[in-house]
């Protein structure tokens, strides 16, 4: 329960406090401290990876003793906080808004607080069957632990969300990166939910830490999608391989070829779009697979692309994509809309993927490393 | 996957058995049944609670003994609301203009250069006119280009003027199709968000320069609850005419369509259901609400098959099967053919009704299917083409040849027997299929 009554703590400092202007700037500067506690650990594995020691396994943890801070990671830091709020301000608005609302209006947890709090999580698009069974929970426990006061169970709310991610795991949100050659991360999905601009993002970030990346580009069949990573090596700055209009597994092979050659350290792989259901993609997608198995022993990541305002859909998504590819993560994307994208929750719990990056935008710099604690932080900052 | 609503409500049904009416008091299970299956279909939760309330009103007093089975009596009030609310007049494109001119609008990866692409084919192949198509997107990276590779496939010509200001790409590309004799122009804008201040204005104001005749929103059919931002949010910048909804080839149930025709009364003019360039349909409102209630889908059935299977092939069979010829070799071609539509299961589940027939649950086992495409391929051409042929010693033979038995080649033979003296049933339309 560390984290949990970490972030009421955080929380109930709020609403103690009288809200005069200055005072909530320094909220904002306390909360950013809450929460770099888990990019601290971030930076310390890309060191611990870059001066070549045995990778320590990263995790989100959910005891967390206080660390120290360098000035100049808080800095970072606060600078992530800020994309991230920035991005989820639009997506949060709607929702929390709402949920303060909800505990100001009524006095007493009434059946009609139940249905309104369920209309606010089911509008986030948590899940019909994960808001159902949340309800029930939470019904069940205000019955035996006697609660009558909405303001209590504002916390119980956050808890039981937190519950239903963590689920007592312990989830990493870093690529592990491999030392005997090429990293290799493929990138699944639907159609449209931007593969190939996340792909962008990421090799950003990657070179940005200094290592050698090289984008595949192994969608030859949607028009243009070739040249659209194309394009965005050159940005960027990364390696291109790619042909159009030939067979996916083949310019898979040769961009692995190629990256062993000039020694690459991580190979991105863009696929096609491919509806879940279209048995003969996803068999293509296997015989993909096969050859980076074939080459490299496997993939050391595999990324489901979702975007933010797919509805429950996302579910059959993941259970699909997992059936055929060992999905390691999530790639939540275009949060920066009105989307709260609540079906990740849905998917952790249904199928155990967890979410390894955000997109927050169509820049380069808009990608994010995902943290539970800061998404839920991000949507019920206003309510507590 | 998710139950459908037929099935959800025999399981609500006792409370109403018993009784003469539908009351308030019996129906509470029933309205919780089919306001999770909406929920599940993404359709708006406010939507639905309009929706409920209003089917609630229709059903309530309805006399059960009047209907044998209360359940489907519910199921066809829901449906038919539901297509009513869907259908409205369906409104064919404004066309009229010199050149008549086609805007397409919506977020990121909806599918909008897609629908250009497919929407052009369209209106060339049903008006037999000349369109031209605009690429208006300068900030995606190569979606001129995505645009362009599409009209080189399409031999459709491609109006860009690469990066520049789109609201004068527009201008230019109209006067562009006057001078030419272009008869419509379509326009593909980038994808933007809907609280994208900036961007939205750039709409209007290629709206304003080019008053175009139809503003289509193109909209991802899998869109959950956000829909109803995206739609009120496009739809109060601009005045939209029409609606496409894409990737419906998907197993989402689409409940987005409803919210869409619910919250603005802008008709859906046209579904997207394939990649290929020729996969745009128009709308179907009972085709749309048995999808949203996951009745089953005969059609998507129907559509599966035709895709993967040989056309020919498929004829010659129905053909030898009508004229009873039908043998072991048209056997093992059919068995090649339903082994590439992928698992058997998932096509039973698609038959309307299969769970009341207790088909869901079925499962097949491809070793067996093995063992019988085996032993078929143990005979010899003649043996298959007349199994009648087939005695002791020839069995002996072809189970040793597959490694079964006798037991089992027989088994196969007495089954194909059957098969064929129903398949003669079938054909002289004694038989009625289930559904």
């Amino acid at each position: 329960m560390g984290l949990f009554s970490k972030i009421k703590n955080m929380f109930k400092g709020y609403s103690e406090e009288e809200k005069t202007v200055e005072e909530e700037k320094e909220e904002l500067e306390e909360s950013t401290e809450v929460v770099e506690e888990n990019h601290l650990e971030e930076e310390k594995s890309t060191k611990a990876v870059e001066e070549d020691i045995p990778e320590e396994k990263v995790v989100e943890e959910k005891t967390k003793k206080n660390g120290f801070f360098h000035k100049k990671e808080k800095e970072e830091e606060k600078k992530n906080v800020k994309i991230y709020e920035k991005g989820l301000t639009k997506s949060r608005q709607g929702f929390v808004s709402k949920l303060a609302d909800l505990t100001n209006r009524y006095s007493k947890i009434t059946e009609e607080y139940f249905e309104e709090l369920e209309e606010i999580l089911i509008m986030a698009d948590i899940g019909v069957n994960t808001v159902m069974e949340f309800m029930d929970r939470l019904r069940d426990r205000v019955r035996k632990e006697n609660i009558s006061d909405p303001s209590e169970l504002k916390e119980i709310i956050v808890d039981e969300l937190f519950i239903i991610y963590v689920n007592d795991e312990v989830l990493s949100n870093k690529i592990q990166f491999r030392e005997d050659g090429p990293t290799i991360v493929l990138f699944v999905g639907v159609n449209g939910v931007g593969k190939t601009t996340t792909i962008a993002k990421l090799a950003h970030k990657m070179i940005d830490e200094g290592k050698k990346v090289l984008m595949v580009g192994a969608d030859t069949f949607r028009a243009g999608a070739v040249e659209q990573l194309k394009e965005w090596s050159d940005k960027v700055g990364a390696g291109f391989y790619g042909k159009e209009e030939s067979d996916p597994a083949s310019v898979v092979y040769d961009g692995i070829e190629l990256a062993k050659k000039e020694k690459y350290d991580v190979v991105l792989i863009d696929t096609a779009g491919r509806l879940q259901n279209k048995v003969n993609l996803m068999k293509e997608l296997e015989k993909i697979n096969k050859v980076i198995e074939g080459q490299a022993g496997g993939c050391d990541e595999t990324l489901l692309v979702i975007d933010a305002t797919t509805g429950q859909n996302g579910v059959s998504q993941a259970k699909a994509f997992k059936e055929i590819t060992n999905i390691t993560g999530i790639v939540l994307t275009k949060l920066d809309g009105t989307a709260k994208g609540g079906i990740v929750l849905a998917i952790k719990e249904s199928v155990g993927v967890p979410v390894k990056y955000i997109g927050l935008g169509e820049t380069k710099d808009d990608l994010q490393v995902f943290d539970i604690e800061k998404y839920i932080y991000g949507l019920f900052k206003d309510m507590m | 996957m998710f139950e459908s609503l037929g099935d959800r409500l025999q399981n609500a049904l006792h409370k109403i058995k018993g009784y003469g009416k539908i009351t308030e008091d019996n129906i509470s299970d029933m309205m919780r049944e089919i306001r999770l299956a909406l929920l599940e279909a993404d359709v708006n939760y406010k939507v639905v609670k309009e929706f409920t309330n209003t089917v609630k009103e229709k059903a309530l007093g309805e006399e059960v003994a009047s209907s044998i089975n209360p359940g489907d009596l519910f199921v066809k009030i829901v449906k038919d609301e539901l297509t009513e609310l869907l259908g409205g007049e369906s409104e064919p494109l404004n066309l009229k203009g010199d050149p008549a001119t086609l805007m397409l609008v919506g977020l990121q990866g909806s599918g909008k250069t897609t629908t250009a692409g497919k929407l052009a084919n369209f209106l060339r192949k049903k008006h037999s006119k000349k369109p031209l198509m605009v690429a208006c997107d300068v900030y995606r990276p190569a979606a001129i280009d995505q645009l362009k590779q599409l009209g080189k496939q399409l031999n459709i010509e491609v109006y860009d003027e690469g990066k520049k200001d789109p609201v004068e790409i527009a201008k230019n590309a109209i006067a562009y199709a006057k001078e030419n004799h272009y008869d419509y122009v379509l326009i593909d804008t980038a994808g933007r968000l809907h609280i994208d201040e900036e961007l939205m204005d750039e709409l209007d104001h290629i709206r304003e320069e080019i008053q175009p005749q139809e503003i289509l929103l193109v909209i991802d059919s899998m869109m959950g609850q956000d829909a109803i931002n995206v739609i009120t949010g496009f739809h109060d910048k601009l005045p939209l005419t029409g609606v496409i909804l894409t990737k419906l080839d998907g197993d989402t149930r689409g409940g987005v369509a409803l919210s869409v025709r619910h919250l603005t009364n802008v008709p859906i003019k046209f579904v997207g259901v394939s990649e290929k360039l020729d996969g745009l349909d128009s709308f179907d409102p009972e085709r749309m609400a048995g999808r949203i209630l996951g009745m089953g889908d005969i059609i998507s059935l129907v559509e599966k098959a035709t895709e993967t299977i040989d056309e020919k092939e498929a004829e010659k069979t129905a053909r030898r099967m009508q004229e009873g010829k039908f043998d072991l070799e048209d056997f093992l071609s059919t068995m090649k053919q339903m082994k590439k539509l992928g698992p058997l299961e998932n096509l039973i589940k698609m038959i309307p009704g299969a769970k009341k027939m207790g088909l869901t649950d079925v499962k097949i086992d491809p070793k067996q299917m093995a063992h019988i495409e085996a032993i078929v391929l143990s005979m010899t051409p003649k043996e298959r083409r007349n199994p009648d042929i087939i005695k002791a010693s020839r069995k002996t033979r072809i189970a040793a040849g597959s490694g079964t038995s006798v037991q089992e080649v027989n088994k196969l033979l007495q089954q194909f027997d059957q098969m064929k003296k129903m398949m003669k049933q079938v054909s002289n339309g004694n038989m009625k299929l289930p559904f």
